[in-house]
């Protein structure tokens, strides 16, 4: 005889938990297919030259999205070359060095950084930092290096490079708590051994803290490239929105995220439309590619460092 | 309960009943939807506070951009949109929409040249087209100094502002450099956005006026009301009639009377280098889109009636904010048009 003791919640939860992975799979499937439906007339009318080219112009409808793509890269590189190491740097202070109470106010302060709307980082780049661009940090640059085709032509607060430092400023919350966190969880009875064994603070750091986290940290900064790579308004406000490749940092440039905020409500031709869309595709395929080419480093890296995985 | 509570009771419960039933209907009736251009929202919003206050008529406008706005008023999801550049009558015919002129605007240069002052400095037509083609690079450049004699002109490098985001204000600004310059027209064209020769682009007036205030040397355009708002330095400019005039109200207001309206099919008019002694020659008047073929009467004659009263009763409204209201003769053309080709089952919607 058979009595029921309990009911079986398994099936159900197994259930429940592969209904929503599919979900997130459905939903990226349907924006794809969306984006090459609503890129379709473009796709049709440029081909591939849409990517090889730096034309874009509106009023002769021709679209190229070389430059967007190309500052899209730049601008990202210049926030993650800022935004990692600095994170690095605070998360270990934290961790390692900060006494808690100092830890306490920092902590907050960055995650309070965190939640600041990135509307708010774009009027403050745009109102407050542009002139002290322009004012201070570029005539210093252009006098350190001059002739040096990064930092050539007019100072004027906007351009790659303070889109860059913007970018900067608004992943480095997301990465430094993160990466904090992920220190935290190195086990103290390892970080101790090696204190007993006569390491010095920067030994135990280098040798024992990061290796331990480097998949977390790793992680943190994937976290941060993402927001920096689809990052809009903030960008918008303070790159100069100018369609065209320049060497110089100081001149004005555009990204995928800003072309779209600028011209994207007035954009009433059917193919001037689709141009947008599949620029919007177009980043789609950059981030999917750059998450892989992030994940085979990741796990080239873990090799190295001798992460047990 | 006692006999008391329950009389309360009852009648907070009949009264709360009147209330749905009566608001229901009567609010769905009473909303105008429409959705469109982002320049004129400022002055369509206080039409529909004060609207709204006055008959109890409520009108929803989303400023989604023109683009949008063509979009929704083609496929039918609101009453009515707005665009800041006109349709040509061929598209609207297709559409099956009906145009018309609801409020206008100037576009105005303005400059950051140390040491010129405001409406110091004047500007052909051709010399603009030229600065904003970067063919001129210096403010002392010969082609000034020539229009400018007396007016101590600094050595300093143009930089030229442009609107990095679509809008209507660089459609009325081509539109003008294009009418003036061959060149313009030939190599860059007439486009809410174009390939600007030279150049940074700030996003909205806001950003043009801000970056024109930065950045030293610079020349840009903006609506009228950003100038004025934000003091920057205008240029005066040279109309059609040869004379330099300033940017005011009565400037654009000239160009808007002197304009040939009744001959404009479809309302297709751009007030741009009109004729006139008086004339501010880059004038933009902001459009309404409507169906001719209206499914709902009531809701027609809704819209139309909003619009009729910010005809009649909006200008102190507009010229507050800087805009310039549509003179009377054009407002009769306008609602003979209505009387003439909105329909709803084939019978004349207005008046």
């Amino acid at each position: 005889m058979q009595t029921k003791t309990h009911i079986n919640l398994d099936p159900a939860f197994r259930w429940l938990t592969l209904a929503s992975g599919l979900a997130v799979l459905l939903l990226v499937g349907s924006i794809l297919y969306t984006l090459v439906m609503g890129a379709m007339p473009a796709l049709k009318h440029f081909g591939f030259g849409f990517l090889t080219s730096q034309e874009w112009n509106p009023a002769f409808m021709e679209f190229g999205a070389l430059s967007s793509v190309y500052g899209t890269l730049i601008s990202t590189a210049i926030g993650m070359l800022i935004a990692v190491p600095l994170s690095l740097v605070i998360a270990l202070f934290l961790v390692e060095i900060a006494p808690p109470a100092v830890r306490r106010i920092v902590g907050g302060a960055i995650e309070l950084l965190a939640a600041i709307p990135s509307i708010i980082f774009g009027m403050w780049g745009l109102f407050v930092f542009a002139p002290f661009m322009a004012d201070y940090i570029q005539p210093w640059l252009a006098s350190i290096a001059p002739g040096f085709p990064l930092f050539q032509g007019p100072p004027m607060g906007i351009g790659m490079l303070s889109a860059g430092i913007i970018l900067a400023l608004m992943v480095l919350p997301f990465i430094t708590s993160v990466t904090r966190d992920v220190f935290q969880m190195v086990p103290a009875v390892v970080k101790e051994s090696a204190y007993g064994m006569g390491s010095t603070t920067w030994e135990v750091t280098r040798k024992v803290t990061i290796p331990y986290g480097i998949q977390g940290v790793v992680g943190a900064c994937f976290l941060g490239l993402g927001r920096a790579i689809g990052e809009t308004m903030a960008v918008t406000f303070v790159i100069g929105n100018r369609h065209e490749i320049s060497a110089s940092l100081f001149a004005a440039g555009n990204s995928i995220a800003s072309t779209l905020a600028n011209e994207f409500t007035e954009a009433s031709d059917d193919l001037y439309l689709a141009a947008l869309i599949e620029l919007g595709l177009v980043l789609f395929g950059v981030t999917l590619i750059l998450q892989w080419a992030a994940r085979w480093w990741l796990r080239r890296t873990a090799r190295k460092m001798g992460a047990v995985r | 309960m006692d006999a008391k509570s329950n009389k309360l009771f009852r009648t907070i419960l009949i009264t709360l009943t009147a209330l749905i039933l009566s608001s229901g209907p009567a609010l769905a009736a009473a909303t105008i939807n429409g959705a469109g251009a982002t320049f004129p929202y400022p002055v369509y919003g206080q039409w529909a506070w004060q609207y709204n206050k006055e008959t109890g008529v409520k009108l929803n406008y989303q400023s989604i951009g023109s683009g949008g706005g063509i979009r929704q008023i083609k496929a039918k999801t609101v009453d009515f949109g707005a665009s800041d550049a006109p349709l040509k009558a061929a598209e609207l015919d297709e559409a099956g929409l009906l145009q018309f002129p609801m409020i206008m605007g100037g576009v105005v240069p303005v400059i950051n040249v140390p040491g010129i002052e405001d409406g110091a400095l004047k500007l052909s037509g051709t010399t603009l087209a030229n600065i904003f083609l970067g063919k001129i690079s210096t403010w002392n450049d010969a082609a000034i100094a020539k229009e400018n004699p007396g007016l101590a002109l600094p050595e300093t490098a143009i930089t030229v502002v442009y609107r990095a985001d679509g809008s209507g204000t660089t459609w009325i600004f081509t539109n003008y450099l294009s009418k003036v310059s061959p060149t313009w027209k030939d190599s860059i064209g007439n486009a809410k956005a174009v390939k600007w020769p030279a150049g940074v682009g700030g996003k909205g007036n806001e950003g043009v006026a801000s970056y024109v205030q930065r950045i030293k040397g610079s020349i840009g355009y903006v609506e009228y009301a950003y100038a004025l708002q934000n003091k920057l330095n205008y240029s005066l400019l040279q109309n059609q009639a040869g004379n330099y005039v300033a940017p005011t109200s009565a400037a654009f207001q000239a160009a808007a009377a002197n304009a040939d309206w009744a001959n404009a099919e479809g309302f297709y008019l751009v007030l741009t280098d009109q004729p006139g002694a008086e004339s501010w020659p880059i004038t933009g008047a902001s459009f309404i889109l409507v169906h001719k073929e209206q499914a709902k009467a009531a809701t027609a004659k809704e819209v139309l009636t909003f619009f009729d009263w910010c005809y009649r009763n909006g200008a102190s409204t507009a010229e507050k904010l800087d805009y310039v209201p549509m003179p009377e003769a054009v407002v009769s053309l306008v609602e003979k048009t209505w009387m003439e080709q909105i329909k709803s089952a084939g019978k004349p919607v207005w008046p």
